[in-house]
């Protein structure tokens, strides 16, 4: 039996992971998902277009160039952390709420040799997944509009995975709490919503008050909407790798969290 | 990796389960031996499924002992788990998944091969009679074909122990045969189970022994022909008067009355020689002038011994008024 303290990094110290037994979790997610995969990617793919319609090629009309480059340029690469991060925090907040609650879809996994820990395991993998999935689509889209200027978007996945896993880990952390599927409203009116308003992704964040400028570092968002505009466009920094470093200090510090918490919900 | 018939695959000394201040399962002792089938009867919030989900680890033990195979389930949890399968008393099949689908993915989370969970789970079709639906999805099956599925995902690890937390609740009773039957065979091949439900026929059927559980306490403990004739004999007579049957029509019977209760204005007489009694009561009743308007014998059942020691039916409530037991 693998046990958490054989994993690198004492990512896991103090939980009771079996990773392969994760993995089966991560399956039956995807296996449920591969009989909706096309109508959903599909819809995936028709909402960035008009994404970027709208707010680039309409409203990029009246905004001025920033930073010195077409409004659109400037939009698309953090429209796709965005649109990432919110088929996270759908996936992991309302399904998983689903499969927790309604489904009791965790009750019948631990009634096998999997712990509830490879269950929250499980879940996160798939939330990460499926947010890399849908930012590598918007990608794609980006690509197509002629918006990639660089080999270097080839990375884009790795920021999308970085990022993904945090907000899986904050929606769960919410979902393991929420009495019921209206408490995601204010999930996503207080925490999801404003992140996607002020973490750069619409304008810098030097346009903000000096107040609160310092306000989006804190996001997760923040940070992957700074590496991956770099690498779609080219501009490649070495402080890209704070920015990365950010979001798996991040993770670190916070995956035992929902562990934790749905351990105290479920089990009484 | 069976166990021998007759070990001890699960044993229970002073378990109590508290949930805050309330006390769900208070001290109770059992044993369950391998190959029987061992049951759980009582009634609603007798605390039965809190003694199933100690079982298997997924509710810790508040103290007491529970013993699982002979190993503490929350110290060998993993170990324990893969050797149990579990029929729990709510639904959690995969409803997007087809029949088939739902029996891998649970192969999965017991890390059986690909093939060799194929092949289990085109045997456990067919033994659940659902062949003809590996590829429907669950959604679409009836209520009873879901429990079948349930109980046959269970089996995908061929367990040493089976924990069937009311199996048959919410089925109609053609359903609930079929149930019956499934259970019944899994029973002949040796499968130790623990079975927990408020149907006294269900667990006449299928346990060979059990304990009477009533608001998180073992009342009772016995095979179900023990306990009836223990408690209430062989056979239940009943009498209905349009003025209410007195305890006294009773008096001098002696050893034919076992126990009786009083049921609205219905008087049940448990005794072992129905026939004799129902004649001396006529003749006592001739000779008090009392009018016996409706008189039935039936065999005693599980549901007559916990009425006899409840005061209540399984069904929960006090159907059962001014009980004058008189053993
Ligand atoms: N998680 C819980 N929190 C508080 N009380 C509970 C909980 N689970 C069960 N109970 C209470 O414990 C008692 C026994 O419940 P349960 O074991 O489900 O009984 P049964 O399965 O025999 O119907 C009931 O009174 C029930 O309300
Ligand atoms: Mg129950």
């Amino acid at each position: 039996m693998i046990r958490g303290r054989q994993l690198p990094g004492g990512l896991t110290a103090g939980t009771d992971l079996c990773l392969p037994l994760a993995l089966k979790v991560f399956y039956r997610n995807l296996l449920v998902f591969k009989k909706t995969w096309k109508a959903n990617i599909m819809f995936n793919f028709v909402e960035p277009v008009l994404y970027l319609w709208a707010m680039g090629f309409g409203l990029g009309v009246y905004v001025s160039r920033i930073n010195g480059l077409p409004y659109i340029d400037f939009l698309a690469p953090a429209l796709i952390a965005s649109s990432s991060m919110f088929s996270t925090t759908y996936e992991m907040t309302y399904d998983s709420f689903t499969r927790m609650a309604y489904k009791k879809t965790f009750h019948g996994m631990v009634a096998t040799p999997v712990s509830l820990d490879d269950v929250v395991a499980g879940e996160l993998l798939y939330g990460t997944f499926k947010g890399v999935l849908y930012g590598t689509v918007f990608l794609a889209v980006v690509a197509m509009f002629g918006l990639v200027k660089s080999p270097w978007a080839l990375l884009v996945p790795l920021p999308l995975a970085l990022m993904a896993m945090a907000f899986s880990i904050l929606s769960m952390i919410w979902t393991s709490i929420a009495p019921n599927y209206d408490s995601f409203g204010y999930f996503f009116t207080l925490i999801i919503t404003p992140m996607f308003l002020f973490s750069g992704v619409f304008f810098p964040v030097e346009n903000l008050p000096p107040g609160v400028r310092l306000i989006p570092w804190f996001t997760p968002l923040y940070h992957a909407v700074e590496v991956i505009r770099s690498l779609v466009l080219g501009q490649v920094t070495r402080s890209l790798l704070a920015d990365l470093a950010w979001l798996a200090i991040f993770i670190l510090l916070t995956v035992r969290i929902p562990m934790v918490t749905v351990r105290k919900r479920l089990v009484q | 990796m069976t166990c021998k018939t007759g070990d001890t695959v699960v044993l229970a000394r002073g378990l109590i389960k508290r949930f805050g201040d309330f006390e769900a399962v208070r001290g109770i002792n059992f044993e369950v031996r391998g190959g029987e089938c061992f049951g759980l009867l009582g009634p609603n919030g007798a605390g039965k499924t809190s003694v199933v989900r100690m079982i298997y680890g997924f509710s810790p033990v508040t103290s007491g002992r529970l013993e699982v195979f002979g190993e503490d389930i929350g110290v060998k949890a993993r170990s324990v788990k893969a050797r149990i399968g579990v029929v729990s008393q709510e639904d959690n099949l995969d409803p997007e998944l087809s029949v088939m689908e739902n029996l891998l993915v649970y192969a999965g989370y017991f890390r059986i091969n690909r093939d060799l969970a194929g092949e289990r789970s085109r045997e456990i079709l067919e033994f659940m009679d659902l062949a003809d639906k590996a590829g429907h999805v669950v959604e679409s099956l009836s209520g009873g074909q879901k429990r079948r599925l349930t109980i046959g995902r269970a089996l995908i690890n061929r367990p040493d122990l089976m924990l069937l937390d009311e199996p048959t609740t919410g089925l109609d009773p053609y359903a609930r045969h079929l149930v019956w039957q499934r259970l019944r065979k899994l029973k002949e091949s040796g499968t130790t189970m623990i079975l927990t439900t408020h149907y006294l026929e269900e667990a006449s059927q299928l346990c060979d022994r059990l304990v009477i559980m009533n608001r998180g306490e073992v009342l009772e403990e016995g095979s179900p022909e023990e306990l009836i004739s223990r408690h209430v004999g062989r056979e239940a007579l009943e009498l209905g008067s349009g003025a209410g049957l007195d305890q006294y029509l009773l008096e001098g019977m002696g050893e034919l009355v076992k126990a009786s209760r009083v049921l609205g204005e219905d008087l049940v007489i448990f005794t072992e020689r129905g026939r004799e009694l129902d004649r001396r009561i006529s003749e006592r009743a001739a000779e008090l002038g009392i009018e016996i308007r409706r008189r039935g014998i039936r065999p005693a059942n599980l549901e007559d011994v916990f009425l006899k020691l409840t005061g209540e039916t399984l069904k929960g409530g006090r159907e059962f008024t001014g009980g004058g037991s008189c053993d």
